[in-house]
């Protein structure tokens, strides 16, 4: 197609009111992240002065920078991989099309619909120290049990990525599924024939063709859990002492106290953070894909 | 789509005897301890009274007050209100996304060339890249829209439009060009040429990225409250409003009634149309 036919069949003003609302809504926003993370922009002055990197040295001088950066990513990878194991489990598991699988199946997705906020109340009822999980393990154990599963400076955060990749698991075994569902049969049938044992024939020729759906799966669990908010508010509000506090936390705190500055240089950090992730995961995923 | 729905074709792994056999009932324990559990800690609680609800436990209501407790959530916890809230802005919001987003998308899609590849890298990059939320409000207010309508539509549509152009860019690809040029034959502009020929192709593509994004709008309580906090209420900012206030403390019976009645439409929506969704959430993800 000549240029000149282009412009008259694919006029580029087709494009003008997605890119005039991705500037004002999307790229304009995220250029002021680049302004205001360097001024004392809050709600206890009219006046918005630019103070250079003060910001971001008063974070980092307490500690509040690393903390949450280190949180936010143990979390994220957390998340990644129990969603993946949880729904690649539940793959295989309900894989064959009977009736109680599909029922099954319909189950594990009742929780991708649910708000994430929803889903936080639940467990933060259910998690309680004299909460039905401790009951019920108490029941099992025959002496009582009263675990503080979201008390626990070191292993809270493990918890709520277990609650995370629970509300999501379902959605990743859909693209499981469907995976599996495009390895051609003789594939299997014929490695079958030469002798491989189901193991084998499993791990060895059906799991390298999941690698699309690996790629998809862990690139949304990994960035959609940097972005995270609702869990972890609705279960622990990012204590206890702060120890599950991600930066969506602490900009959703320091913005409520008014500290916009504060807040405004978090979202740069998350996006510098999400920006910087985000190319390297998604190609080596991708080049894995060519290799297998 | 490009996946086969369920049923189209059995593939039964044979596992060996034993196995075999016993992998319908740890289906039924996983199901029933994994989901079970939770979701009857749900309907269980929302079913009692204040006091018996008191710590949330598994028992058995000692009398079923579902009914009541819905009802005065309903009334009480001003769902009609937020409900309209949500609707009013999920259904527009996903309109204009799924319009516009498309729209861009066949520009994207069908023309050649180094500038093209830039728009088409800028428009996608809000799928991965977080949205700035703090600055959004500053710059609402600058521009008049805080706490409106139009602003939470505008930012819904804002942080989506990348998933829709992506996903529609890929479709429109493998559309023949051969068939636009038929209808250009015919004598047809690029507007009928978008509105006759292409959108009707796009459905498919177009339910999935509807789904999804209705899923995320619907369920979103952090970009609303930065935007509307306080000024206008959606379901789930209610339910956050509300359980932060104290109001509820010690409700949790009225909580759990909350989640079951904003839950509902979805999940009405999902027992209806559940094959379809189900094809068309995998379909756009495994190529």
């Amino acid at each position: 197609m000549t240029d000149t036919s282009a412009r008259r069949t694919h006029p580029m003003w087709f494009l003008g009111p997605a890119f005039a609302i991705l500037f004002v809504f999307f790229f304009l926003p995220t250029l002021f992240n680049f302004i205001y993370a360097f001024t004392d922009w809050s709600s206890f002055k009219s006046e918005i002065r630019p103070v250079g990197l003060d910001n971001f040295t008063d974070l980092l001088s307490d500690g509040t920078l690393f903390a949450a950066l280190r949180i936010t990513v143990v979390y994220a990878v957390l998340v990644a991989l129990f969603q993946n194991l949880f729904g690649f489990g539940l793959a295989v598991l309900l894989e064959r099309d009977t009736w109680l699988n599909r029922v099954a199946r319909l189950f594990f997705l009742i929780p991708v619909l649910m708000s994430a906020l929803a889903v936080g109340y639940v467990f933060q009822a259910l998690l309680k120290p004299n909460g039905s999980l401790n009951g019920l393990l108490g029941g099992l154990l025959g002496h009582p049990v009263s675990i503080a599963w979201l008390g626990d400076t070191t292993w809270t955060l493990v918890v709520v990525s277990v609650i995370h990749a629970w509300k999501w698991m379902g959605l990743s075994m859909l693209i499981y599924l469907a995976g599996l569902k495009t390895v051609p049969e003789d594939i299997t049938e014929a490695a079958r024939m030469d002798g491989a044992s189901p193991w084998q024939a499993f791990w060895s020729i059906r799991f390298p063709l999941l690698a699309p759906a690996v790629t998809f799966n862990v690139a949304t669990a990994l960035l959609g859990s940097m972005n995270g908010f609702d869990i972890v508010q609705a279960t622990t509000g990012g204590g206890p002492a702060r120890s599950t506090e991600i930066l969506n936390i602490f900009i959703y705190r320091t913005f409520g106290q008014g500290l916009f500055a504060q807040a405004t240089t978090m979202s740069l950090v998350l996006f510098l953070l999400v920006g910087l992730l985000a190319f390297p995961v998604i190609r080596t995923l991708r080049k894995r894909e060519e290799i297998l | 789509m490009t996946i086969p729905a369920y049923g189209v074709r059995v593939r039964p792994p044979r596992a060996s005897g034993l196995a075999a056999r016993l992998r319908p009932f740890a289906v039924v324990a996983l199901v029933v301890t994994v989901m079970g559990v939770p979701l009857w800690l749900i309907v269980s609680t929302a079913a009692k009274s204040q006091a018996e609800a008191l710590s949330p436990d598994l028992s058995l209501p000692s009398r079923w007050l579902l009914w009541e407790n819905l009802a005065q959530v309903w009334t009480q916890g001003d769902i009609p209100a937020a409900f309209l809230g949500s609707v009013l802005i999920v259904v527009p919001a996903v309109a204009l996304v799924l319009t516009f987003g498309s729209m861009a998308a066949w520009i994207l899609a069908r023309r050649a060339g180094r500038l093209t590849a830039v728009l088409y890298a800028l428009a996608i990059s809000g799928i991965v890249l977080p949205p700035a939320v703090v600055t959004i409000v500053l710059l609402l207010r600058q521009l008049g829209l805080a706490g409106t309508l139009t602003g939470m539509i505008g930012v819904y549509v804002g942080i989506y439009l990348s998933t829709v152009v992506f996903f529609v860019t890929g479709f429109v690809r493998t559309v023949p060009l051969s068939i636009e040029e038929a209808a250009r034959m015919d004598g047809a502009g690029p507007v009928r040429v978008f509105v006759s020929v292409i959108l009707p192709m796009l459905r498919p593509v177009l339910a999935t990225a509807t789904i999804l994004i209705c899923l995320y709008v619907w369920n979103d309580v952090f970009y609303a409250f930065f935007v509307i906090g306080g000024r206008m209420d959606t379901l789930p900012l209610n339910l956050f409003q509300v359980a932060n206030a104290g109001l509820y403390l010690n409700n949790w019976h009225l909580i759990f009634a909350y989640i079951i009645l904003m839950s509902l439409p979805l999940l009405v929506v999902f027992a209806v149309a559940q094959r379809k969704i189900i094809s068309g959430i995998t379909g756009g993800a495994v190529k």
